[in-house]
């Protein structure tokens, strides 16, 4: 059950510099309310930069949107402060296990089984990534499983392009040359999702406009701006083999779109490079 | 030429840093009327023009922005603007690099819509 969020933003706003801000930031991500939790999250952050909890919250916070790269290195700091973190072995052991590292997942969960021994749905999911009970027979592991840096790129790959952006769910789409879907999506108003159908041409347009900015002698190709009745798009290539498409409300200026791609390509390409 | 269709590229060619504007047919990419300078191919134009405005034109469609109304291609030594109009005509600009496209995009929308 959440905590009353009302309540505890009164408590907050009477003494902002409290703890309360734990609390508060939980139950609003809890209530899926994520940018008044990161607002909360950050500003307590800010106060305390060496609490191990607020880390904690605010992985909790970018696990939720998806944001598995800050998330890992927020519970990876935890850890630097607190060793024996529940809520960052935890987090951590989840992000492995989403990753396809099971041994690495293991190894954090059942540290946090160890200083959780009350919690049951812990000991089951240790049992369900290891693979049974026999698992409990073994004695625990004193240090982390070889091959942290590659289980931990793993982790990161695993996430999405976008993760963190405005529009990362609905306004942004990163395509390969064959225009097959690499991350984002695009949703119309009524949620309608346009991804896979705009995809396949997206990538043929961004060949289009290349092609057009040879043979025209214009140098090389930057971006190309569509406006239309309903919305405005920009799109360009992060890197020579994808394209990238970033959509806005019709109406808002121009260099907000430019911005607004530009840092949805510079993401692009950092988890592209991760990627590969 | 059409009277009217030239002197209303004749009044784009005269802002500052426009190389050319033609009046493209949309679904053949067939010149209807052109002023051009500098050694642009008013056949290439128009076809890469028509072109690059259907594929914008279908992803509209396919993903859901509505009818386009501008197009801008950037590139590192100039932009080409296309203005779709009336009657499967395109209103076809090519302007040199580093020229501000502010007054000749909404000078474009405009003719686009007197377009016929």
């Amino acid at each position: 059950m959440t905590e009353d969020i009302r309540s505890l933003s009164a408590q907050y706003a009477a003494d902002p510099s409290s703890l309360v801000f734990l609390r508060l930031g939980e139950a609003l991500r809890q209530r899926m309310q994520y940018d008044a939790a990161l607002k909360v999250a950050l500003s307590g952050l800010g106060r305390y930069p060496h609490l191990p909890d607020a880390h904690d919250l605010y992985a909790r916070i970018l696990t939720d949107q998806r944001d598995y790269a800050t998330a890992f290195d927020e519970w990876d700091t935890v850890l630097r402060l607190a060793p024996h973190h529940v809520g960052a072995h935890k987090g951590l052991g989840f992000l492995y296990y989403r990753a396809g590292e099971p041994e690495h997942a293991v190894y954090h969960l059942r540290l946090a089984a160890e200083l959780d021994p009350g919690d049951q749905g812990l000991r089951a999911a240790v049992e369900r990534v290891a693979g049974g009970e026999e698992i409990w027979d073994q004695p625990l592991p004193t240090v982390p499983p070889e091959h942290t840096d590659e289980a931990r790129a793993a982790t990161v790959s695993a996430g999405d392009p976008f993760a963190g952006l405005e529009g990362a769910h609905d306004r942004l789409l990163l395509v390969d040359a064959d225009g097959l879907r690499l991350g984002g999506s695009l949703l119309g108003a009524g949620h309608q999702d346009f991804s896979d159908d705009a995809a396949a041409t997206l990538a043929a347009t961004t060949r289009e406009a290349v092609r057009a900015a040879r043979l025209l002698e214009l140098g090389e190709w930057q971006h190309l701006t569509l406006e239309a009745t309903e919305l405005n798009a920009c799109l360009l290539s992060p890197t020579a083999d994808t394209s990238l498409l970033a959509a806005m409300d019709a109406g808002l200026p121009a260099g907000q779109m430019a911005f607004f791609a530009e840092r949805a390509a510079k993401a692009a390409r950092a988890w592209l490079e991760r990627v590969r | 030429m059409s009277p009217s269709y030239s002197s209303l590229l004749e009044a784009l060619t005269r802002l500052r840093g426009i190389r050319g504007a033609m009046v493209v047919e949309a679904a053949d990419g067939i010149a209807v009327a052109e002023e051009l300078m500098g050694g642009l191919k008013g056949t290439a134009l128009a076809a890469l023009a028509a072109n690059l405005a259907a594929r914008a034109a279908e992803l509209s469609g396919r993903g859901g922005f509505g009818m386009p109304r501008f197009l801008h291609l950037q590139a590192t030594d100039g932009s080409l603007l296309i203005a779709p109009a009336s009657r499967n005509l395109v209103l076809v600009a090519v302007a040199a690099r580093d020229v501000p496209l502010g007054l000749l995009r909404l000078e474009m929308l405009r003719m686009a819509e007197h377009l016929v």
